[in-house]
Parts: structure tokens; sequence; C-alpha cells
């Protein structure tokens, strides 16, 4: 079984996901479920911190496809910190750092939105 | 591991046996002589094709099994899987057009494209019931 922790942190109207451990087709569904729930309860600043997760397939990826023009239609954005190299270079091979806001540190992601 | 011998393992067809798959394929990408980033590369690939026969080849039916072996060619590790679903045909493929995807809010259909990138050879082959995805990678 893949392991796959998710936490829901609050700094201001911004929220933070750290996601942990293994993100692939099976664990995929429970980011879905905590972004889906945060868009329906009207949180479009979103922060992902990836710096406890190990692995990403084009699953995990996936749900970040299906809801960044969603949440951008909104006024809100979905940034992403924290990532270690083997992550950042899946990322990039599917163009991630041009379609998405990458910044190294969470505190960084949370200025921008605080600074807009 | 030498050149003679190959690993096999058969899965039930369920996403919740992927890390077990990758775990499997890593050790032996390690044994070969695979740096870490190059057996990340050959976890990531196996893990696409398994979720692509998983949803496509047998629609999430977990009574139908996987056979996953892995082996050595001279210098090329390679990995087959095998199904007994609906083939793929890779005459069909086009690439996808990421950026356009994400504008439109579709969620993944790049696995392949990703395989692509991450090995050096895909084949695919249709044995008698079997249809079969090969990913080789140079050590």
């Amino acid at each position: 079984m893949s392991g796959f922790e998710i936490k829901l942190r609050n700094d201001s109207d911004v929220h933070v996901l750290e996601i942990k451990g293994e993100l692939d087709a099976h664990t995929a569904p429970t980011l879905e479920d905590e972004i889906t729930a945060l868009i329906d309860q009207g949180n479009h600043q979103i922060v992902v911190n990836f710096a406890g997760l190990n692995y990403i397939s084009s699953a995990g990826l996936g749900v970040f496809m299906a809801y960044i023009e969603v949440v951008r239609d909104l006024g809100g954005d979905i940034k992403f910190s924290n990532m270690q190299p083997n992550i950042y270079n899946v990322c990039d091979l599917l163009g991630f750092p041009t379609l998405y806001d990458i910044v190294d540190e969470e505190l960084e992601a949370i200025q921008k939105f605080n600074n807009q | 591991m030498d050149n003679s011998t190959t690993y096999q393992i058969e899965i039930p067809a369920s996403t919740s046996n992927l890390a077990d798959v990758r775990k499997f394929v890593g050790v032996h990408a390690t044994g070969f002589g695979f740096k870490e980033n190059e057996v990340e590369e050959i976890k990531l690939a196996v893990d696409e094709a398994l979720t692509n026969v998983i949803k496509h080849a047998y629609k999430f039916d977990d009574s139908k099994t996987i056979y996953i072996s892995v082996g050595l060619q001279g210098r090329e590790f390679w990995v087959a899987i095998q199904d007994t679903g609906a083939p793929f045909e890779p005459q069909n493929y086009t690439e996808p057009n990421i950026p356009e995807r994400v504008k439109k809010g579709l969620k993944g259909g790049v696995g392949v494209y990703l395989i692509k990138r991450l090995v050096d050879k895909v084949e695919y082959n249709k044995k008698s019931q079997h249809n079969e995805i090969k990913l080789i990678k140079k050590l």
C-alpha cells in the first residue's frame, strides 16, 4: 500500500496543504477530495507544500491539472512550494514550471497571495 | 542478477498494488547498478504503464491479473507488463498538448508521454491473448 498523508493549515486567507508520502493513482483521490472541499468552501488561495512528498505520478499531477483553471477563474491560485528535486523533475518533464507558480519556500507563496 | 535470470510477479489489477510493484522494480534496478535518479525514472515509468492497464485495459476490474517481469539483456534492463484486457493501440496515440489540457481542466492523459521520456525504448507486443508493454532502459 502507498502511504500518503495530507494536513490542512490556515494562514489568514491562505490555505496550506502539507502533503507527505507517495502520491499515485491509489492516493490521488484523497488529494482531490481535499482540494474540491476547499474550493466548495470558497477557499481559492491554496499553497501545496510538497516537503514531505517523496513520490508523484501523473495521477497526482492530474489533480492539479483538473482544478487549477477552476481556482484561477475564481480569482485564486494553487501555488507549489518545497519540492524535492525528484518531484520537481517530474513536473519539469510535463512543463509545469511555465504553467504553475512553483516557489522554494511556503512563506514565499503565502506572501505572494498577501501582496496581491 | 545475471543475464539469464528474470524475476516475475503477478498482481490483481488494483491501484493498491502500485507501491509494491514500484518497490519490486526498484530493488532490481538498483541491483543492476542504476543511479538513484534513474531508479526513480524506471519506477515512475512502470507505475504509469500499470496505471494505464488498470484504468484502460481492465477498467478497474480487480479480479483481473497483471503480470510483471524484469530482466537484463546485455547492458539493458527491461520491465515487461502483460495483461489480457483491451489492447492499447500505439498507432492511434498522439502526443498530448499539456498546456491545452490544463486550460480545459482535463485530468492526466499524460502517462505515455512521461513513459517515453523516462526510458530509452518502449515496445508494444501482442502475444496470443496477452498484450505486452516492454520498457527498456540502458545502464
